[in-house]
């Protein structure tokens, strides 16, 4: 049987070793992870409708 | 055989092979599959997320590739075989986070304008074939999250009437439908999109779209002036 080093699986750059943050509101129940990827993902969309694309060949 | 037929689509007999060959060179022109210009409107950030998502896809089909030969005892215990679950994990990520930005940019821009109603629907398809092959790679991760997540799903798909047809607890089917059928179907369906978008275009801006229409019922200068 292969015996392999697992130390690196219990460190970790952020400490996991508690329970998630959750919030609610009435039914909705919403991880603070996961709200912050939706923040993270509205700011691109955002500056993706905002920014100017650079200029490029091959456009009519 | 001439040089002259085989550059027609048109086959010289009836044959179902000419048939088809007829209709994709109709439908799929040369320069409509592979082309080298785009309208000016598509200079906009908004328009990368689509092809972002394909290619966080394939580095997903290439990771779930090398997990599938290689087998969990090495994804879950060799420091490649980490990585490169790691790289599984962070490519699903990404590749559903960019399309449902590219979601919500199509949503806003209504592509589904112009004849492109199934462009539209074979995307909302693909989105939710990827949450079910997400779902079922939850379920073969072999660890306790896989275990709870298991026992969840088996009371959703009962709740809803579909329980006989799945079992969730059974780690053979799920890595089935994980790394064969549905990866399958929404390959097929991702290549579909594509071709639809390639066949119809990029959706053109509201504005724009209103302009043409406005200036196609508008009467023309001596049709004005009679």
């Amino acid at each position: 049987m292969t015996v392999y080093d697992t130390s690196a699986v219990r460190t970790s750059a952020v400490d996991l070793n508690h329970t998630g943050h959750y919030l609610h509101w009435g039914v909705i129940q919403l991880s603070v992870a996961n709200l912050v990827v939706i923040g993270i993902m509205i700011v691109i969309f955002a500056l993706a409708v905002v920014l100017p694309f650079p200029k490029g060949r091959g456009r009519r | 055989m001439s040089g002259q037929a085989s550059t027609t689509p048109e086959p010289a007999e009836p044959s179902w092979t000419g048939a088809v060959r007829g209709r994709a060179v109709r439908a799929f022109p040369p320069d409509k599959l592979l082309p080298d210009r785009q309208p000016s409107w598509v200079a906009s950030w908004i328009y990368v997320f689509g092809v972002l998502s394909i290619t966080a896809l394939l580095v997903v089909l290439g990771s779930g590739g090398v997990l599938a030969l290689k087998g969990p005892d090495w994804w879950h215990l060799s420091s490649i075989g980490r990585y490169v679950n790691a790289l599984h994990l962070w490519s699903v990520e990404l590749f559903m986070a960019f399309m449902v930005i590219h979601l919500w940019g199509k949503f806003f821009m209504a592509a589904w304008r112009g004849r492109r109603a199934m462009t539209w629907i074979t995307g909302a398809i693909a989105f939710a074939a990827s949450i079910g092959t997400a779902f079922t790679g939850y379920l073969v991760q072999q660890n306790f999250d896989s275990q709870w997540i298991a026992t969840q799903a088996k009371d959703g798909l009962n709740s809803v009437g579909i329980g006989a047809y799945f079992n969730v607890l059974d780690f053979g089917q799920m890595l089935m439908w994980h790394i064969v059928l549905l990866p399958a179907v929404l390959g097929l369906l991702v290549v579909w999109h594509v071709l639809l978008v390639r066949r119809r275009g990029v959706v053109p801006p509201i504005p724009l779209a209103h302009a043409e229409a406005e200036s196609e019922t508008a009467p023309g200068p001596e049709e004005a002036a009679s």
